[in-house]
């Protein structure tokens, strides 16, 4: 059973339709990265798995149960982060992480809250108010607040927008470390690399559709381009007769060519290179370049903008 | 773990946290009105008291104790209330209470009682005040104390439903400014409307204020403007719409949760 099951979420805002029919599972422990340009409706959709926003028509099941008729009992497996940093500044950082797990109906655990303020390095800073910290330890803190109740599963809007690389390198490992711990991670952000270094899963969204749904890897193979770029030692004119009928390019002013590989290609590639001998063309280097995660979703995201009315 | 039926844990979260927020603006939460009640003694129970010495056969100064702390109860009530739930609209922390685990009814019992209880005790604080001015003299301590909770709640309630209209700072300040310190001040706080020339009198039963301080006063000295039940039914009235308009708030999440 996935732990959360969204079918045919639709949100609408007078006649703006934010979000169009969503259909989503998120499988239990997995880290699921919602990526998507501006407005495309992520935040939207998460805000209405956590409650934040009404939905206007469909229905969300966390962990089996409604989260309209069982709000109480899904929302203590929930905890968010959103994407815009709000706090309380007049708080310490022990109280407004204090209030949080109040606020979910947990019983006080000081222990529990001495371990996360030391996990995101903010156990020093206890006592400060908030208003005393950078934006970097508000980050910090606002993680731990959605921690403090030990949710199941974890919303992280945009984590490191705006963050220095250390942070954002510290955040990456601590959702690994959560996710070892068997919390569910649903992430959205604007950073493919961090998708790409982090995410089993991903999900494209555009205009409030959700484009396309995979497994990473399995995306990137499928739609990833991998491609034979071989470096002629002299630059041909034409391609050699010998290539007639294969998809190659002739580059750089003669100096290179390439081959767009598919599944099983390697053979190809490996014929390639022995009609380039028979030719007389002499190979000076070679390369295989891969698209990555970015490359796949401007591709993506293109498409669904085109395919739209 | 099933779910509480009542998350106890959320509510007293918020309403230690409101009474907190109270603790850091201890000067303005509580010296404030209390200075103001104070001046107030000097000003229309020095002043006017000496040409005014008695009102309904009750010394002007203590008749007009009952108005002071229903003057302070309802602008209190109000404001505490209101700016309880706007500011965690205006900093975004809202967002935190809408994702607990709490029902609209938890969420208003954590800010309405928070700013109720704040009242209450600025309530109890200017008639202690009052009494290093004028002598007490309280008749029905106890329908005073319902006549208290009362008016306090059903205050807060309004200011709730203001805090969650309000988009900005003015408009948090409109109603409280503009429509009930001028009712209040009209509602027989420092007189009685008997003294008002008739139509003014009957102008003066319009204002809700009146049902309050009459109600209020008559827990004090058994005397009063209108009569008791009507008092205590306005009072019941704006409770109950009060609470019709917040289910209706809380249904369709009108300026709370899009």
């Amino acid at each position: 059973m996935p732990i959360i099951s969204i079918a045919g979420v639709a949100k609408s805002y007078g006649s703006f339709t934010a979000l169009h029919d969503i259909d989503l599972d998120i499988e239990r422990g997995e880290i699921f990265a919602l990526l998507g340009p501006n407005g495309a409706g992520k935040t939207t959709l998460i805000s209405i798995v956590c409650g934040a926003v009404s939905m206007t028509r469909g229905a969300v099941r966390v962990d089996g149960a409604d989260i309209l008729r069982d709000y109480r009992a899904t929302r203590r497996k929930i905890g968010l982060v959103p994407q815009e940093i709000a706090l309380d500044i007049f708080s310490t950082v022990w109280n407004t992480v204090s209030f949080s797990r109040s606020l979910f109906g947990k019983p006080k655990d000081n222990a529990h809250i001495e371990r996360l303020l030391r996990d995101l390095a903010l156990w020093e800073k206890r006592d400060n108010k908030i208003i005393e910290l950078s934006g970097g330890m508000k980050r910090r803190v606002m993680i731990a607040k959605a921690l403090a109740h030990e949710p199941d599963i974890l919303f992280l809007d945009e984590p490191t927008a705006g963050v220095d690389v250390e942070l954002r390198r510290d955040m990456w490992g601590l959702v690994r470390r959560l996710r070892e711990n068997g919390v569910t991670i649903i992430l959205t952000t604007h950073y493919i690399e961090e998708a790409e270094e982090m995410a089993d899963r991903v999900g494209f969204m555009k205009g409030g559709r959700l484009v396309l749904v995979e497994e990473k890897t399995a995306l990137m193979r499928k739609l990833g381009k991998r491609r034979l770029v071989l470096t002629l030692a002299e630059p041909l004119a034409a391609l050699p007769a010998e290539l007639d009928g294969w998809h190659v390019e002739l580059e750089s002013g003669g100096s290179q060519i390439s081959y767009a590989m598919s599944d099983g290609a390697e053979k190809g590639a490996a014929q390639i290179i022995q009609r380039l001998g028979e030719a007389g063309v002499h190979i000076k280097d070679m390369a295989m370049t891969e698209s990555s995660l970015e490359q796949i979703f401007v591709d993506l995201v293109g498409a669904a903008a085109g395919s739209q009315p | 773990m099933s779910a509480p039926l009542f998350n106890l844990r959320g509510v007293a979260a918020i309403f230690s946290a409101e009474m907190a927020r109270t603790r850091r603006t201890l000067l303005q939460s509580v010296v404030t009105p209390v200075l103001t009640t104070a001046l107030y003694f000097v000003v229309f129970g020095s002043a006017i008291g000496s040409h005014m010495r008695e009102v309904g056969g009750v010394a002007y100064g203590a008749f007009i104790v009952p108005g002071l702390i229903m003057l302070s109860l309802l602008t209190q009530s109000i404001a505490n209330a209101s700016i309880g739930i706007y500011f965690p609209k205006f900093t975004g922390t809202v967002y935190e209470i809408l994702t607990a685990p709490l029902s609209a009814i938890e969420i208003v019992v954590g800010y309405v009682g928070a700013a109720a209880a704040k009242s209450i005790a600025i309530g109890l604080i200017i008639l202690a005040t009052a009494a290093f001015f004028t002598p007490l003299q309280i008749d029905y301590p106890a329908m005073m104390a319902l006549f208290l909770v009362l008016t306090a709640v059903a205050f807060s309630l309004f200011g709730f439903i203001i805090g969650i209209w309000a988009k900005t700072f003015e408009q948090l300040n409109f109603v409280p400014a503009l429509v009930i310190t001028p009712l209040t001040f009209l509602g027989g706080a420092f007189y009685s409307i008997d003294m008002l020339p008739p139509f003014w009198r009957t102008v003066s039963l319009f204002n809700p204020v009146v049902y309050l301080v009459s109600g209020f006063r008559w827990s004090f000295h058994g005397a009063g403007d209108v009569s008791l039940t009507a008092s205590l039914g306005f009072m019941t009235l704006v409770i109950a719409l009060c609470l019709g308009l917040l289910v209706w708030i809380f249904r369709t999440g009108y300026r709370l949760k899009p």
